[in-house]
């Protein structure tokens, strides 16, 4: 097949535009992703700054919010998804056996109108009347009729990230269904290729359904309509339950994969089997499927009729069922395993642990009376950092220590590498804990300044932050010293990992299994 | 990587320790019923989560201490059990269970909404809250306290920084009260935790919520609702009296509302000069403009139109689109009807000022009368020039202060 | 014709050119957004957005070019024609999600948000306090704030319309089996049919829009039931020109005699979205017409 390929490759910087191999697209989505992780943490530092002392010192309110706002959206759709979507673009084919992604002329479209969308987002920051202010969750009648003018600049730049994402997805979910080596049945998949599937089901049906609400945004703002508007008939919570029917899947979204890497590398540094395998997919997909018939608990505040209030407490509680189940399986794992702790392995142990507790806050967030007072404090700000930056983005960085051997031929530094493990692990509580103590307290979210009660555990929580900033610094070190030069891996870095992925030699030759392998 | 777990569980077990009592860590008790249950509530879950994480991470320790390669572990052979996996699917559930039975209990009476003694429509807009007793039919407006020289660092921060207002809430205390929520313009959150009341005011509907305050005391709240610009300036503040103590401020209430319909009345005969229109409508701006159109009135772009150099409010002679604009806002936008919001002087004094200040040269000088005359100008005819009350000005400067 | 490998294309510089097309797309469409809102006339975002489409355009008929190229030197395997029917199907679905979410908005203003307004449910004091004069009905021909306006009955254009929605759907149909037989003339025919069909129903589409804003004062600000109605019917009729502008490639390329029994899957793909598109026609027609 590779006579194809070699006829004209271009090389250089054409290689990487050009590119239709699945190795070089998930490349640029991992480098695209660590740079939006910068450019969102870099937002996120000067809202800290600001946070850091009661008073207005560095920045005006009206930029805090956009601060905030953009560091949301650059994180969820900039940060997070394509860093996920990049490991299943390098790693699925090697797991499944597959010669490439399905559809590889996609796969590279879908990647390059990414970093033109958060172009676009990113722009409206410098255009007068600035970026959009108005929370990642641009919540209706703020986003419309009361937004400023450029928020034209971020519904378009929506839209393409929803087209990227869909089209990823699409992208996945045919080579998983098609591209499987002969042999590799269902419940031979590896989790982390199950979770990726079902990930891209989640983005292929509610992706559009942001895409829809984004355009009645638009049409409220610019076209006179009043979907969200009550002289008209319209309902400004409406916008809510439009918004988070996408918003919680998405949420998912962003875990799942991670369940699916912890799933793989606790077996491997136990030199144990994942411990039920079967349960693990029914509670993913159990998962999945609860996500989108609990969107409503981001809204109990909202005025909702009390059966509709019960009827989400409920579900929403439920779906600590199928993720307990998973944690229990994980620390049935490690049970009577041989553990090892190489530095993939301590970021998926502090995965355990401190996506645990983010998901108990989450559930003390879903008991509805309780939740009157959480809601909109920075106890939801913990909570959903302690599953997002300590449960998705240390999963993230897992996958990174777990995989770079086998993308770059090397090995990383080890010491360096442990030191950015436990300045991340120290810091990264010191920054979000004490965010439960002053939710808790009563400071709202999204406020450029608090009341003084508040003072002394925001300035902690800063401290933490300009920690936990600075300590990723010493990721990108060790990566690119890593890309750079360092021991040679053998094929199969890891003692005991178990994988098609370990059968090819590291380096990862850019063309792999273009004959399909056995399967045991 | 021991010690760092083990770090986790000991801020975990410090911070539930330290829950149990001091405030700087932990949700208030409240002072009503409905808060002392929904404190319990949430001690109950927390210390159920606590429990599990105790027992989760309990195994899990032990696997990493005991179970490592460098203990000579070998790694046993099991990777599924039937029983313990349907066990533990099914604990939690019944764990679930007991903690929904509370919640249901405490949700539905938060619900109950019926048989409330007294009513307060609550509307929340950019960015204060405007308050109105149905049943006694007075209502005024509630603003942030906190001057900006506190909050621009220039002077010392006074101890309720950001939490105190012109003129807070006032209600008695073992009484039903409802309280109807709503907006004029974007979605505010009303609360005060010491309630335990949140709630959200979304324009163009009413939410109702209730309280029956146990404790006499001031209570402090925020808006909980991104907002715009100044979400975090709109501080709540409710004074819970005694029952016979609030029939006086009632009393007092009304008997100041009449006055203030006597002054605005005597107002539309008195003359000001361009320099006392001046100084109370710079005093105005500051207070309730600037927060959009900004000190120097160059407005934000893009968002808030600038008033220097405005075709509005820089042609001299020309004012009535201005005034207008101020009365009655324009719909659709942030910009607000200010009409119920301030006296006729005020009125008459921050739109000279707007005419005459940022480098606006209208010289036009604009007295109350003006104002009187465009909002009523046929009572102005018959000589019987009593405002009815929605046109009453609800906040003012040297009017009702609490 | 057909090869066992799975063919992995070789670089390609169609994909960066439709990123590129998008991008001046969407920032163009920003830009014309936002000078129509202040009345401007700067003409940069119309200009841009007719760039953008015009790369847009270049991008698909260089891309598609490609790609018949390939498919007709036979590279293709089974398998990849799996990956395309696959991927085809899963846009579908998407595309589905998209309108199902109108509907939704449709759904909960009808059943949830106008009744509210009205007083019921637990929003007694909102019928009560802000919207006394509010009354639930649907067609809503009154908002809340007292603008008035018309509504559509289906009789008249809709049902005709549904009808030939109906008809072209069994048209292409009959392409289709037309082709199976190796019936290229029919085939032809009945795709032309069903172009004109089309081309019938947006311009029927066009006159009830008109008759909605000149005779009934329907407009698109017109409140929620003016909302739904515009947006539901607007996006389907986006939809139906896609197709039709799909259609009329496949037909090209009968012509051109690209297809036969076993190569067939742009064909197939664009008669799935034609019958996906019909069947939303019939769930609108019930949902916003009739009921
Ligand atoms: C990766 C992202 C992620 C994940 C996985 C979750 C997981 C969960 N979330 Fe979270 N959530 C967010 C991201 C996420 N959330 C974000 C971003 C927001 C804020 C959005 C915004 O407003 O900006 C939010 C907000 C949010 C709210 C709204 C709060 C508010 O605004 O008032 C609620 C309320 O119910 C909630 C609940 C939950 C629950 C119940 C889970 C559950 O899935 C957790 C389940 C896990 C466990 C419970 C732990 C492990 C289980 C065991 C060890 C078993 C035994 C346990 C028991 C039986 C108790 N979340
Ligand atoms: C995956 C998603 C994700 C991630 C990874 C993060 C990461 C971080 N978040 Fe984020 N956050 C959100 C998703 C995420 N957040 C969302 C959805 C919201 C809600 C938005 C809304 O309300 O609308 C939010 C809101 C939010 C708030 C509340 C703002 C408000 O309510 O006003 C705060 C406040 O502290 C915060 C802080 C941080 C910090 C300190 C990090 C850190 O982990 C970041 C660490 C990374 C870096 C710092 C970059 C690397 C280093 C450098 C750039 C070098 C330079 C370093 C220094 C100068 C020290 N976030
Ligand atoms: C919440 C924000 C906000 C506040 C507070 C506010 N305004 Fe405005 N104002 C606006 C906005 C937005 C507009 C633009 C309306 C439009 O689109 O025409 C505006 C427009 C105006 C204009 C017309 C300017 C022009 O050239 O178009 C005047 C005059 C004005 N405001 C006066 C005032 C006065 C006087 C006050 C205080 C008493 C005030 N505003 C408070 C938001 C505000
Ligand atoms: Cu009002 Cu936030
Ligand atoms: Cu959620």
């Amino acid at each position: 097949m590779n006579q194809h390929t070699s006829i004209k490759a271009a090389t250089g910087w054409r290689r990487w535009v050009y590119t239709t191999n699945h190795k070089d697209i998930g490349t640029l989505y991992l480098w695209f992703s660590l740079i939006m992780f910068f450019t969102g943490g870099l937002m996120a530092m000067i809202i800290r700054a600001e946070l850091f002392q009661p008073g207005l010192q560095l920045v005006e309110p009206n930029f805090f919010n956009q601060m905030t706002t953009v560091h949301g959206l650059i994180m969820v759709f900039g940060a997070v998804m394509p860093a996920f979507t990049g490991l299943a673009n390098w790693m699925v084919p090697l797991m499944i056996g597959a010669p490439d992604m399905a559809l590889p002329r996609m796969n590279n479209w879908s990647f390059w109108i990414l970093p033109f969308a958060f172009l676009i987002l990113l722009s409206s920051l410098f255009m007068p009347g600035g970026g959009p202010n108005f929370g990642w969750t641009f919540y209706a009648p703020l986003s419309t009729t009361y937004s400023n003018d450029n928020t034209a600049f971020f519904v378009f730049a929506i839209h393409i990230m929803g087209i990227s994402s869909i089209m990823g997805a699409i992208n996945v979910i045919v080579t998983i269904t098609n591209m499987r080596a002969p042999g590799m049945t269902w419940m031979k998949l590896p989790m982390f290729v199950w979770t990726m599937l079902i990930t891209a089901f989640l983005l292929i049906m509610v992706m559009p359904v942001l895409a829809g609400t984004v355009t009645m945004v638009l049409t409220d703002k610019y076209f006179g309509t009043s979907f969200f508007d009550a002289s008209g008939g319209g309902d400004p919570v409406m916008f809510q339950h439009l918004f988070w029917f996408f918003g919680h899947p998405e949420v998912y979204i962003m875990i799942l994969p991670a369940f699916g890497i912890i799933s793989t590398i606790i077996p491997t540094f136990s030199r144990k089997k994942l411990f039920g395998y079967h349960s693990m997919v029914y509670a993913t997909v159990s998962i999945a499927f609860l996500s989108f018939i609990v969107w409503a608990h981001h809204m109990f505040t909202t005025g909702m009729p009390l059966a509709g209030e019960l009827f989400f407490m409920y579900s929403t509680m439920i779906i600590s069922v199928p993720t307990g189940v998973k944690v229990f399986n994980w620390i049935a794992t490690l049970w009577r395993g041989s553990i090892t702790f190489e530095v993939p392995m301590l970021f998926a142990l502090a995965f355990i642990v401190l996506f645990t507790i983010g998901g108990m806050s989450g559930l003390m967030l879903a008991i509805t009376p309780a939740d009157f007072q959480y809601h909109d404090t920075y106890f939801v700000v913990a909570h959903f950092h302690y599953v997002l930056v300590t449960g998705a983005v240390f999963s993230i960085m897992a996958a990174t220590y777990y995989w770079i051997p086998k993308w770059t031929g090397n090995m990383f530094h080890e010491g360096l590498a442990k030191t950015h493990f436990w300045l991340s692990l120290v810091s990264v509580n010191i920054l979000f804990f004490p965010m439960h103590f002053v939710g808790l307290a009563g400071m709202p979210r999204r406020i450029p300044d608090y009341a003084l009660q508040f003072a002394d555990f925001n300035a902690l929580i800063s401290i933490g932050g300009f920690a936990f900033g600075l300590s990723q610094i010493l990721f990108v070190v060790v990566i690119v010293k890593c890309i750079r030069g360092g021991k040679k891996a053998k094929a199969n870095v890891w003692e005991d990992a178990e994988g098609l992925e370990w059968e090819v030699p590291s380096p990862a030759p850019l063309h792999t299994f273009s004959t399909a392998p056995t399967i045991k | 990587m021991i010690r760092s777990l083990m770090l986790s569980v000991f801020l975990f077990a410090v911070s539930s320790m330290s829950m149990a009592g001091v405030s700087a860590f932990n949700m208030r008790k409240g002072v009503t019923d409905t808060s002392h249950q929904v404190y319990n509530l949430h001690m109950i879950i927390f210390l159920v989560c606590c429990l599990i994480a105790v027992v989760v991470f309990g195994f899990m320790f032990w696997a990493l201490l005991k179970h490592r390669k460098s203990k000579g572990a070998k790694a046993a052979n099991f990777h599924e059990s039937t029983k313990i996996e349907i066990l533990w699917t099914i604990a939690p559930i019944l764990i679930l269970v007991l903690m929904a039975i509370p919640a249901t209990k405490v949700l539905i009476s938060m619900e109950d909404n019926s048989e409330a003694q007294m009513t307060i429509m609550v509307t929340g807009s950019q960015w204060k809250w405007h308050y109105r007793y149905i049943e006694d039919d007075i209502s005024f407006y509630s603003l942030l306290k906190t001057s900006d020289d506190e909050i621009d660092n220039k002077v010392e921060k006074q101890e309720h920084y950001l939490l105190d207002v012109d003129k807070p809430l006032v209600i008695p205390i073992h009484t039903k009260i409802k309280f109807l929520l709503t907006s004029d313009d974007v979605i505010h959150s009303w609360w005060v935790p010491d309630f335990s009341l949140k709630k959200d005011a979304v324009p163009g509907f009413i939410n109702e919520i209730w309280t029956n305050v146990n404790d006499a005391g001031t209570y402090r709240g925020q808006c909980a609702e991104l907002c715009g610009v100044a979400h975090g300036f709109m501080p709540i503040v409710v004074v819970a009296l005694e029952q016979d103590e609030y029939k006086t401020w009632l009393a007092d209430q009304l008997k100041q509302k009449a006055i203030l319909i006597e002054k605005e009345k005597q107002s539309v005969g008195e003359t000001l000069s361009l320099e006392q229109l001046m100084a109370i409508g710079e005093q105005v701006y500051v207070e309730r403009c600037a927060a959009c159109h900004q000190a120097d009135g160059k407005g934000m772009s893009g968002i808030f139109p600038a008033l220097a150099g405005s075709k509005i409010a820089n042609v001299a002679g020309d004012y009535k689109t201005h005034i207008d604009i101020v009365l009655n806002g324009k719909s659709g936008t942030a910009m607000q009807a200010f009409k119920n919001q301030l006296s006729l002087v005020e009125l008459a004094g921050v739109i000279t000022y707007e005419r005459n200040a940022f480098g606006n040269t209208t010289g036009d000088v604009i007295q109350a009368e003006v104002i009187q005359l465009i909002l009523n100008p046929v009572q102005q005819d018959s000589q019987s020039s009593v405002q009815s009350t929605d046109q009453m000005p609800e906040q003012s400067k040297e009017g009702v202060k609490q | 014709m057909k090869t066992d490998e799975y063919y992995v294309p070789s670089q390609s510089h169609w994909p960066i050119v439709g990123a590129i097309a998008l991008f001046v797309i969407a920032f163009s469409a920003g830009l014309l957004v936002i000078e129509m809102h202040n009345e401007k006339a700067s003409p940069i975002g119309h200009y841009g957005l007719v760039v953008g489409f015009c790369i847009l355009i270049y991008m698909l008929y260089g891309w598609f070019k490609n790609v018949i190229h390939e498919s007709l030197s036979g590279m293709y395997s089974v398998q990849m024609d799996r990956s395309f029917r696959q991927g085809m199907l899963w846009f579908i679905l998407s595309e589905f999600m998209f309108f199902l979410i109108l509907f939704g908005t449709l759904f909960y203003a009808r059943m949830l948000s106008v009744p509210w307004l009205a007083g019921e449910g637990n929003n007694e004091m909102t019928g009560q306090h802000l919207w006394p004069q509010f009354n639930n009905v649907w067609p809503l021909t009154q908002t809340p704030n007292g603008e008035q306006n018309g509504f559509m009955s289906w009789q008249g254009l809709p049902l005709i319309n549904t009808g030939i929605l109906l008809v072209s759907s069994v048209t292409l149909f009959n392409a289709h089996k037309s082709l199976d037989n190796n019936n290229i003339s029919h085939t032809v025919l009945f795709l032309v049919l069903t172009i004109v069909l089309a081309f019938i129903f947006l311009t029927l589409q066009f006159n009830e829009y008109q008759h909605a804003y000149q005779v009934l004062g329907l407009k698109l600000d017109s409140g929620i039931y003016g909302n739904t109605f515009y947006i539901l019917t607007g996006f389907h009729g986006l939809h139906v020109t896609l197709g039709a502008t799909m259609i009329c490639v496949i037909l090209i390329r009968t012509i051109k005699g690209h297809f036969n029994k076993d190569n067939i899957f742009a064909f197939q793909a664009v008669s799935w979205y034609w019958h996906f598109v019909d069947v939303i026609w019939i769930i609108l027609f019930l949902f916003v017409y009739i009921i």
